[in-house]
């Protein structure tokens, strides 16, 4: 069992020990567990590889940020500050408003689901930028493609990280990386809306009259 | 050494949604079996995933990979109450329609139809998109499912509030939140490493 105190996704959600919330999270435990072991292994690796921690916070500030959830971007910029490098949190945060759009969109391979196709950003960071992020830039690319047009895949998209310095290992890491913050952000916001759901249904119970005498 | 994305001259690619059994072709160079330590083994978690190109590529990063497998086999497959399996398969079948993934769609779309014993109306869903009518259960479990995979999200209190009015208690949306977020983590793996092969033979 990780260390429940770390919950990464408890903690965002605001779940108490003992809470309804805290039960439902018990009923799938190994996915719980595991939510928070994927975590650590992106973010508090054993062997962080080639992939450096700051680059992997930088991403994931960028990544939440772009799912305009306060909460999770707040919470992965304070991580990234403990790691940052001159400038890098102020360059992430310029780029982030310029990725700033609303997904899924993007092609379907050609065929009948053409008449689909959805076009729409296809965020580069900014030129001024490219001495701060260095290797960073095409792995913010890379990433807003992945939060908001998957669809629009393509082999050239892996060459052009590895033009940039990103190994194949790497790569995987980095395509984890945001995937997983796909699901953490979704857990988080889901279960956000259940706990505000099930606080309601206390909040009316406790301040519904017991008996009329009571309510007199 | 730069490493080379591989690149396919495919006949025959798949480019509509399908409950058929289609294959993948990854784009970046898998782990060959005589590269696999402890570790790879451990982050597999099944000696038969050394056989899927797309597990082998995963190893590349075990420890993630044994988590993400771990955390997914938990929400699909533990069948201790909440939402019957059929429909965590049903959600993760409209979020691959929803982002796209042919590949993805095409497994949990078969699953899917194989638990509810409708595979008329999932084959709906994959030829018309998650706008179709499959009845106000399945409308509302798909609708709930796409709204948590727009992004930024749209899911809050309108869908908890239409997931308990079909019928849903805490632990069955839980799992239909889950079963959705999850499928946001593999479509997004499953679309951009490789891509989806004709059904071999």
């Amino acid at each position: 069992m990780s260390d429940k105190s770390k919950d990464v996704i408890d903690q965002l959600v605001g779940v108490l020990p003992g809470s309804a919330l805290d039960a439902v999270r018990n009923g799938r435990p190994t996915a719980r567990d595991n939510a928070q072991k994927s975590f650590e292994a992106l973010f508090a690796p054993a062997d962080a590889g080639t992939v450096l921690l700051e680059e992997r916070f930088a991403i994931a500030y960028f990544v939440a940020a772009l799912h305009k959830d306060e909460a999770i971007a707040a919470f992965y910029k304070e991580q990234l500050g403990h790691h940052d490098r001159n400038g890098l949190i102020g360059a992430i945060s310029a780029e982030i408003r310029r990725g700033e759009t609303v997904g899924p969109y993007g092609h379907y391979p050609a065929g009948p689901l053409s008449a689909e196709d959805k076009p729409g950003l296809e965020y580069q960071p900014d030129p001024a930028n490219r001495e701060v992020l260095g290797r960073l830039g095409a792995a913010l690319a890379h990433a807003h493609f992945l939060v908001f047009r998957p669809r629009d895949a393509s082999p050239d998209k892996l060459q052009k990280l590895l033009n940039a310095g990103w190994s194949t290992t790497d790569i995987v890491t980095l395509s984890q990386l945001v995937a997983f913050l796909a699901f953490q952000i979704r857990v988080v916001i889901g279960l956000r809306a259940l706990a505000a759901s099930q606080q309601a249904a206390s909040v009316a119970y406790a301040t519904t009259p017991i008996s009329p005498v009571a309510a007199a | 050494m730069t490493d080379k994305a591989i690149t396919y001259d495919l006949a025959d690619r798949p480019v509509v949604f399908t409950q058929e059994q289609i294959g993948w072709a990854p784009w970046l160079q898998p782990l060959d079996e005589s590269e696999l330590t402890d570790r790879h083994w451990e982050g597999l978690t099944e000696a038969s995933r050394a056989k899927s190109p797309y597990f082998m590529l995963l190893a590349r990063d075990p420890d993630i990979l044994g988590a993400r497998t771990r955390t997914d086999k938990d929400i699909f497959y533990n069948p201790d109450a909440g939402l019957p399996r059929a429909e965590r398969e049903l959600s993760a079948a409209a979020t691959s329609r929803s982002n796209g993934c042919i590949f993805c769609a095409s497994v949990h779309a078969r699953f899917a139809s194989t638990y509810s014993k409708r595979g008329e109306d999932v084959q709906r869903l994959l030829d018309g998109g998650v706008d179709v009518d499959l009845g106000d259960r399945w409308n509302t479990l798909v609708a709930a499912s796409v709204a948590l995979t727009e992004t930024p999200s749209a899911f809050g209190g309108e869908q908890i509030a239409d997931l308990k009015e079909a019928g849903l208690d805490d632990l069955a949306i839980a799992d239909l939140i889950q079963s959705a977020a999850f499928f946001n983590w593999a479509n997004r793996l499953m679309l951009s490493l490789g891509e989806p092969t004709p059904a071999a033979g």
